[in-house]
């Protein structure tokens, strides 16, 4: 009988604040290695914040371990140079800079792979000059992507990608994060649920701070009435 | 048409002297936040640490070349003082902006009744090369050689700072954090090492600005920091937070208007004038001529 392979991340009693607000209250979870799984919830649960723990932009307490090593005491930029690749919602590309400009910036240790980038995204290539704030909601995200994917990751956090999108950018959006979890773990807060389907093997649902459910994608969707009472929506994806 | 041009390059050189006080405060308001009160502690040690090794320097038989010399040491003391102001004051006070800038207050009335205990509160001739004193006639105006130096120096500054920011990596990340300085930690980049350049920067420009405006003025005390200090904070807002080009067009903004409204209206009402500019801007443009600022 084998063990079972140990998480890449593991997450455990973490606790965050947002001024006064007791957001996450000692949430613990795992990411295994390799595939999406995804961070679910209604909103305000404390998705966000828990990504934004994990990244040392909210100072949590608790424990987070990535392959064997605490990262929640560590600056940002050292929790990034551990390999975690973030893509926060709302985009956040840099939008006085140039398209090559918010891709430079995100360059780390001399191998940035940009002909990755460029394949899954041509359109940045085409247009490297223009100035980001310029771009369209689609174009932005697709920075804000291209800029977590230019470094090898050991684990990608992505934050609502298909936020806002129209529905042919959510599937385009969906298609080259299929892709890149052939090569990279993800840990994806998503509200389409089409899109959480298509590419997620495990889910996590928050509730009010606490972690409601963790197990298979296919189970929690499959459940119309789990689905409704967790994330308050009609059952089954769309 | 000879008193005009002499008030427009008078106006000009302050205005220099405004712009390199103003691009310093201006990057580090951007950047980190900061309400840098101590940016006139920069300017007084600029001038005096220049006052001071001048005298020191006999060995130095030219007088340009002695001046040059300790005006380079003057921007290396604004330089290490603006790194070490950031590093021991500024960053264990991260985020905490109002003690920031108490301790910015208390650092600058701190440093000027040091170097008055030092070396007193009264006046001090300043040593300038002859050359500076001399004049040069423009359009039948006398004017006086220093103002042209004054205007090169922050011109080249300008120059430097615009080409430091657009093709250096720390440029990049300076341009950057403006914008949205988590973000650019969320990418991987210590963005307090840019914090310290950024500070380091603003005290090399100040210290020029200090050492610009002894030889303008023709003397040194321990207060002129703060007065040219209060009219960089209206050029900097005037300019818009975190631009260095809004800094540039305010500060000749606010130097020609103070020339011109001294002379052609009363001796006094330059000050009035530039504050009537700082509401009217605000008025029309609440984040100045080019904000730059977005956290």
């Amino acid at each position: 009988m084998t063990e079972p392979a140990a998480p890449l991340l593991s997450v455990r009693d973490l606790h965050a604040y947002l001024g006064p607000s007791h957001v996450l209250q000692g949430i613990s979870f795992d990411v295994p290695r390799g595939g999406v799984t995804a961070l679910l919830g209604r909103n305000g649960v404390g998705k966000t914040t828990t990504i934004r723990s994990l990244m040392g932009l909210v100072r949590p307490r608790g424990s987070v371990v990535l392959d064997g090593a605490e990262l929640s005491r560590l600056p940002t930029h050292k929790i990034v140079g551990r390999g975690v690749g973030y893509v926060p919602e709302d985009r956040d590309v840099f939008a006085g800079l140039t398209v090559r400009e918010n891709l430079e910036l995100a360059e780390r240790n001399g191998s940035a792979r940009y002909d990755l980038v460029y394949e899954l995204f041509p359109e940045l290539d085409e247009r490297a000059e223009q100035k980001a704030g310029t771009l369209s909601g689609g174009q932005q995200q697709m920075v804000a992507i291209g800029r977590a994917l230019l470094n090898e990751n050991r684990i990608l956090l992505v934050d609502e990608p298909t936020k806002g999108l129209a529905p042919l950018l959510v599937t385009e959006v969906a298609r080259v994060l299929e892709r890149v979890s052939e090569t990279e773990t993800m840990l994806l807060v998503e509200q389409n649920l089409g899109v959480v389907q298509r590419i997620a093997r495990d889910a996590i649902v928050l509730d009010a701070g606490r972690v409601t459910y963790a197990g298979s994608t296919e189970a929690l969707l499959s459940d119309p009435d789990r689905v409704r009472s967790l994330l308050g929506v009609a059952g089954g994806a769309h | 048409m000879d008193t005009f041009v002499l008030l427009t390059v008078t106006g000009l050189a302050l205005g220099a002297m405004y712009f390199l006080i103003a691009s310093g405060l201006s990057l580090i308001y951007g950047l980190m936040g900061v309400l840098n009160f101590a940016h006139g502690a920069f300017i007084t040690v600029g001038t005096y640490a220049t006052w001071w090794s001048e005298s020191k320097l006999d060995a130095i038989g030219s007088d340009p070349l002695r001046f040059v010399v300790a005006a380079g040491f003057g921007l290396l003391c604004g330089a290490v003082l603006g790194a070490l102001v950031e590093v021991v004051l500024i960053r264990p006070l991260y985020q905490r902006h109002i003690e920031q800038a108490l301790v910015t207050v208390g650092l600058s009335l701190a440093l000027i009744a040091l170097v008055q205990g030092i070396w007193g509160p009264t006046e001090r001739i300043y040593p300038t090369p002859k050359w500076m004193y001399e004049t040069t006639s423009i359009l039948g105006a006398q004017i006086p050689n220093d103002r042209f130096v004054e205007i090169a120096a922050a011109v080249v500054t300008l120059g430097a700072l615009t080409a430091f920011l657009r093709y250096t990596r720390y440029g990049l990340i300076i341009r950057a954090g403006v914008e949205n300085r988590a973000m650019v930690t969320a990418l991987g980049i210590d963005v307090k090492k840019a914090f310290t350049l950024v500070f380091a920067i603003g005290g090399v420009a100040a210290a020029l600005a200090g050492v610009l405006a002894g030889v303008y003025f023709g003397s040194v005390d321990p207060n002129q920091g703060t007065s040219l200090l209060i009219f960089a904070f209206i050029v900097t807002v005037i300019g818009g937070l975190g631009s260095i080009p809004g800094s540039a067009v305010a500060a000749v903004a606010v130097g020609l208007i103070q020339q011109y409204a001294n002379y052609y209206a009363s001796s006094g009402t330059g000050d009035l004038a530039v504050v009537l500019l700082l509401a009217l801007t605000l008025l029309v443009k609440p984040g100045g001529l080019a904000p730059k600022v977005a956290h």
